[in-house]
């Protein structure tokens, strides 16, 4: 993303808008973009509201006022004359707008937003079973965003201690060799809004697999959500909770899924058929 | 849908928030799933729910990318979209979600989803216990629970409690947390209504999955300096 010297009037609107705080007002007094901590969410082009003012006779009209200690300013949601421009992204910058754009859909996992399924749609997938806990561990996420140098040091702990990583996840698909965490380099250095790692253990290993995330996180120099999921069992329990509330977590949040989806795709029903 | 399982606040200012969405499957079900979100959907529009989208074509309340100096001052804004043309505009299905504020209406929904018999996945984020009476009641046994475990890492960099209230309402982090502060400020210095403050972040949801109740709630208090 960039934004037009020309149209620019400096109204400061995209200012709070960036998810990552990337927008500043530069010394001549117009909007632009540290590209360095850009996640190229897209949030500023998408959803402020464009006014398309002419940026000449606007920048007139805003110095003349400032003269007699008034102000011309447009909605808080509104760039008075649509001065964002998104650009054409190459790789491995491009990385940074599959991960944190919601509208934009992985082309490794072929879903959008984060990119993962995760247990949303277990009651079809089965990715976790029985027994299993899933752990979501999300990197950046609230609204600080993270790099992948520092998510690398964190998956390359977990696989050293053992952690067996969900193969259906964007950045597993990024790993050069998840058995040692190890991310291709070429990403490195590139910042996304979050993402997520995602983790299979059993239950008996939850304890250890959590004390390992705490030490995880606590090394980590952005902000760290974790979230753990699990099938129930025939009436609907499931030993989940009690563990985590022994272990100090409130669990008063969650999702649940309903089972009610089932596979319906033709590739399904014809295997049926048979 | 992880957008929805890490919403900021005391359990006590989370019980009207209950986020119902319906996802395909990719290789088990997204045949046909654009006409079963809809469904959903459609479904969902008789208990009135308070924010509605899918993912990829934005929420119920939209930015304008056609004003003009005449529109904004004489004819006014249209922030927000019918459920019949959200509905309509759904390319595929991706997802789909729908947001209430009343456990009533919400039972009564997911009660008309059982009957519908979609075949898509159907989660519910809410306080926990509510979902479980909730599927007590209309005879659901869950299939799966994902809990959150809050914020770890170096929390030192997050903002303070209001602000993360509402900037957490959208998972995906549209809502940033510099421009829910803005709106705060701006409530509590009676330069915006908090109808208007609302309304305004609901537009950076693209998932539609903002509660404006709560979200209202909280610029309200703030107004009140509580």
């Amino acid at each position: 993303m960039r934004i037009s010297k020309e149209k620019c009037v400096g109204c400061a609107n995209c200012v709070p808008i960036c998810t990552v705080g990337a927008i500043y007002i530069d010394e001549d007094g117009l909007a632009n973009i540290n590209a360095d901590e850009c996640v190229e969410c897209h949030n500023c082009y998408r959803s402020l509201s464009f006014e398309h003012l002419p940026p000449s006779f606007t920048r007139t009209i805003r110095r003349l006022l400032k003269k007699i200690s008034l102000r011309f300013q447009p909605d808080p949601d509104i760039c008075p004359t649509e001065a964002l421009v998104p650009e054409d992204l190459e790789w491995p910058r491009i990385v940074r707008r599959a991960f944190s754009d919601p509208m934009v859909t992985h082309e490794s996992t072929g879903v959008h937003g984060r990119g993962t399924e995760e247990v949303k749609t277990n009651d079809v997938s089965h990715r976790i079973k029985k027994g299993e806990v899933g752990l979501v561990v999300e990197f950046g996420r609230p609204g600080i965003g993270v790099f992948f140098r520092e998510v690398q040091k964190a998956t390359r702990v977990m696989a050293t201690a053992g952690a067996r990583f969900e193969e259906g996840n964007p950045v597993t698909k990024m790993m050069t060799n998840p058995a040692t965490g190890d991310i291709q380099e070429d990403v490195l250095n590139e910042k996304v809004l979050s993402c997520i790692v995602e983790i299979t253990t059993t239950i008996q290993d939850l304890v250890h697999t959590l004390t390992i995330i705490k030490e995880v996180c606590k090394a980590s120099e952005t902000v760290v959500s974790i979230g753990v999921s699990t099938v129930c069992e025939e009436d609907g329990s499931e030993p989940l909770r009690d563990i985590l509330t022994q272990e100090g977590y409130e669990t008063g949040w969650a999702k649940l899924n309903l089972g009610l989806g089932r596979a319906t795709n033709a590739s399904f029903t014809n295997m049926e058929n048979l | 849908m992880t957008n929805t399982l890490h919403r900021f606040g005391k359990p006590e200012t989370l019980s009207d928030d209950y986020i119902v969405f319906a996802m395909a499957g990719k290789g088990f079900n997204e045949e046909g799933a654009l006409e079963k979100a809809q469904a959903f959907l459609r479904a969902a529009i008789k208990y009135n729910p308070i924010n509605m989208g899918n993912g990829l074509i934005n929420s119920l309340y939209r930015p304008e990318k056609n004003l003009s100096f005449f529109k904004l001052y004489f004819i006014g804004r249209q922030e927000k979209i019918t459920y019949e043309k959200l509905i309509d505009e759904i390319p595929n299905s991706g997802s789909a979600a729908a947001v209430f504020d009343d456990r009533k209406k919400v039972t009564q929904f997911i009660q008309d989803v059982k009957k519908l018999d979609l075949g898509l996945s159907i989660n519910v984020s809410a306080l926990v216990d509510n979902v479980r009476d909730i599927c007590g009641e209309v005879d659901i046994t869950p299939h799966a629970v994902e809990y959150t475990l809050g914020f770890h890492g170096d929390t030192t960099r997050l903002p303070d409690r209001e602000t993360l209230s509402l900037s957490t309402m959208c998972g995906h982090g549209m809502v940033s947390a510099n421009f829910a502060k803005k709106m705060l400020t701006h409530v509590k210095e009676g330069r915006m209504d908090p109808e208007d403050a609302t309304r305004t972040m609901a537009k950076f949801c693209v998932c539609g999955v903002f509660n404006t109740t709560r979200a209202m709630r909280i610029l309200s208090n703030a107004k009140k300096g509580q």
